[in-house]
């Protein structure tokens, strides 16, 4: 075999094993999309995701509600507090970063190494005390426990990340903007953020995934059925519904991740960049 | 003047000011009370007793609890070599030169980022249905159905092959460090007679150590804390074999409200992972190469 075939049996090689292992990773997805409009006799009499006579039955019962309120309402709580958690991660991220990546001040090296630890931290062991405080201070079953945490950069992922981008960025700028009279928030403002832009939109996308996502959160702090966010609504519909209605479960399920999906897609970059910063540095 | 230099001095300070109180608040209290928590007949509705070690005691005598213990190990263990491998082993295919790469990135990631949430637990549900996709597929091979989500196994295997399909964030962090391998190394190496196996693992491997030790301790430490996988999918069974720690935990602190019994299994389980970072931190210099010496 000379050198040239060689090289095109793999890459022929390479190809296969990409298509095969992608259809592993995408076929469920697609198959999703199109059993959600079968009907429920079609749903489980074959491996084809085409719908063989197409029904728009399971969105008209999916979005029929319970008690008043559909699925449209249960999305809308979800957004309720994953924008202001969001915003607010990102505003405190940013300001700690900053405090941590151009100051020194006494006890920097103490709080540095208390940030590191607490991204090991594991979240199990918070659990219960967490719940247990925020019983204490009344805000259970409200957004509180969920959205306030953040405004204290809780997720010290973030912090740390936003760190590790503001060190690779020069210091001249702020210098100069200092010599000209810019206050310490005037330099945050004006020319920190603007050069801190890339990772402060992967720290937004990122709190935004992981917050919509979110399941363990709502799960303990919410118990009032019109404050559930949509991933327990979901989780309530499907151990009610398992047996016979499977196209309005899938239905629903594939709604409620359709922002996640519109975000990632007009910022996937942003996603791969922000994964590989964290990671290598990290 | 003074003041100024005083202000600047402190401004660093008062800029985590708000990190730190958080930090307190919502953190080390919290980390703290629930070692306090532990050692305590702890109801929520009633007055908590002091135990001692008694909590402790029990967890060991427990074969249920020993059991979660175990199947987490199995867990954590089983799903972390199989995902980082999958993920090293497609990010080495995707670092050739070949076309389309951003298009099988993205299809690869899509699952790691939607895989938290309910929508895919469901989906997952009817895939590993008896009369679902799965063994639909099976059969058209030639294979039995097999009950999966009815079978100890085969539930612990749906919620393994759950994240494993969620392999895509390492191999993003894998693919970004393969692309800082010299193409020089590889010229090298090829005119001294390495083939290409011998090539990954003579200085592929050892040049992205620190990102495999990176995704090695994240996603251990994840792992260990399992939940809405075996939450929803499995709902612990059948038989326990999905219940995972953090389930029990789950289970004892909010429908049992033994607030003691679940700070002490959390601790418990704190602590193991603790042990296996600190572990995995010291074995690094054994195995992991940092080019540069201010390396961790």
């Amino acid at each position: 075999m000379t050198r040239e075939m060689r090289g095109r049996v793999q890459t022929v090689l390479r190809y296969v094993v990409l298509i095969v292992v992608g259809m592993f990773m995408v076929y469920p997805l697609i198959w999703m999309v199109g059993a959600s409009f079968m009907t429920n006799q079609q749903i489980f009499s074959g491996v084809g995701f085409i719908p063989k006579s197409p029904t728009l039955d399971g969105y008209i019962r999916g979005f029929a509600g319970y008690q008043g309120m559909n699925l449209l309402y249960f999305m809308f709580n979800t957004y309720k507090f994953v924008l202001p958690k969001v915003l607010f991660t990102v505003v405190s991220s940013t300001v700690t970063a900053y405090g941590f990546a151009r100051f020194d001040f006494p006890g920097k090296k103490f709080s540095f190494a208390v940030l590191l630890s607490t991204l090991f931290l594991p979240q199990v062991v918070l659990n219960v005390p967490q719940y247990i405080l925020f019983d204490q201070m009344g805000w259970l079953d409200s957004y509180l426990p969920i959205v306030v945490p953040s405004l204290l950069a809780a997720d010290t992922y973030f912090v740390y990340m936003q760190i590790q981008f503001l060190r690779g960025i020069p210091r001249e700028l702020e210098e100069a903007a200092q010599i000209d009279g810019c206050g310490i928030m005037q330099r945050l403002w004006y020319v920190i953020v603007p050069m801190l832009k890339p990772s402060i939109v992967s720290c937004a996308l990122f709190q935004f995934m992981w917050a919509s996502n979110d399941f363990m959160g709502p799960l303990i702090y919410i118990n009032t059925v019109a404050k559930y966010p949509v991933s327990i609504f979901l989780r309530m519909s499907m151990d009610a519904d398992v047996g016979f209605e499977w196209n309005r479960v899938l239905a629903m399920s594939l709604i409620a991740i359709i922002p996640s999906l519109v975000v990632f897609f007009l910022a996937q970059d942003s996603f791969v960049d922000g994964i590989a910063a964290g990671g290598v540095k990290g | 003047m003074r003041s100024k230099a005083r202000q600047k001095k402190y401004a660093g300070l008062y800029l985590i000011l708000p990190w730190w109180l958080g930090f307190l608040l919502f953190k080390c209290y919290p980390f703290l009370s629930s070692l306090v928590y532990s050692f305590h007949d702890y109801n929520l509705f009633k007055t908590p007793t002091f135990l001692g070690l008694g909590n402790y005691v029990k967890i060991l005598k427990d074969p249920l609890i020993m059991r979660a213990f175990v199947q987490t190990f199995k867990y954590a263990f089983l799903t972390v070599p199989l995902e980082l491998g999958f993920a090293l082993f497609i990010a080495y295919i995707l670092n050739t030169k070949i076309k389309g790469v951003n298009f099988f990135r993205t299809a690869y990631y899509i699952p790691s980022i939607l895989g938290g949430s309910v929508s895919i637990a469901v989906l997952w549900r009817f895939l590993f249905k008896t009369e679902g996709l799965i063994n639909m597929l099976l059969s058209k091979i030639g294979m039995e159905p097999f009950n999966w989500l009815g079978d100890p196994d085969g539930a612990f295997w749906v919620i393994v092959l759950l994240r494993i399909w969620q392999f895509g964030s390492p191999m993003v962090i894998f693919l970004a460090a393969l692309k800082g391998v010299s193409e020089d190394l590889y010229e090298a190496a090829s005119i001294d007679g390495a083939g290409k196996v011998r090539q990954f693992f003579s200085i592929t491997v050892p040049l992205i150590t620190p990102v495999i030790f990176y995704n090695f301790v994240t996603q251990l430490c994840n792992k260990f804390q399992e939940f809405n996988g075996p939450f929803i999918i499995t709902q612990g069974g059948p038989l326990r074999a999905t219940t995972l720690v953090s389930l029990l935990v789950y289970n004892n602190a909010f429908r049992n409200y033994e607030m003691g019994m679940a700070s002490a299994i959390a601790w418990l389980l704190f602590l193991i992972i603790m042990t296996l970072t600190a572990v995995s931190f010291i074995s690094q210099k054994y195995w992991v190469y940092y080019s540069d010496e201010d390396g961790r």
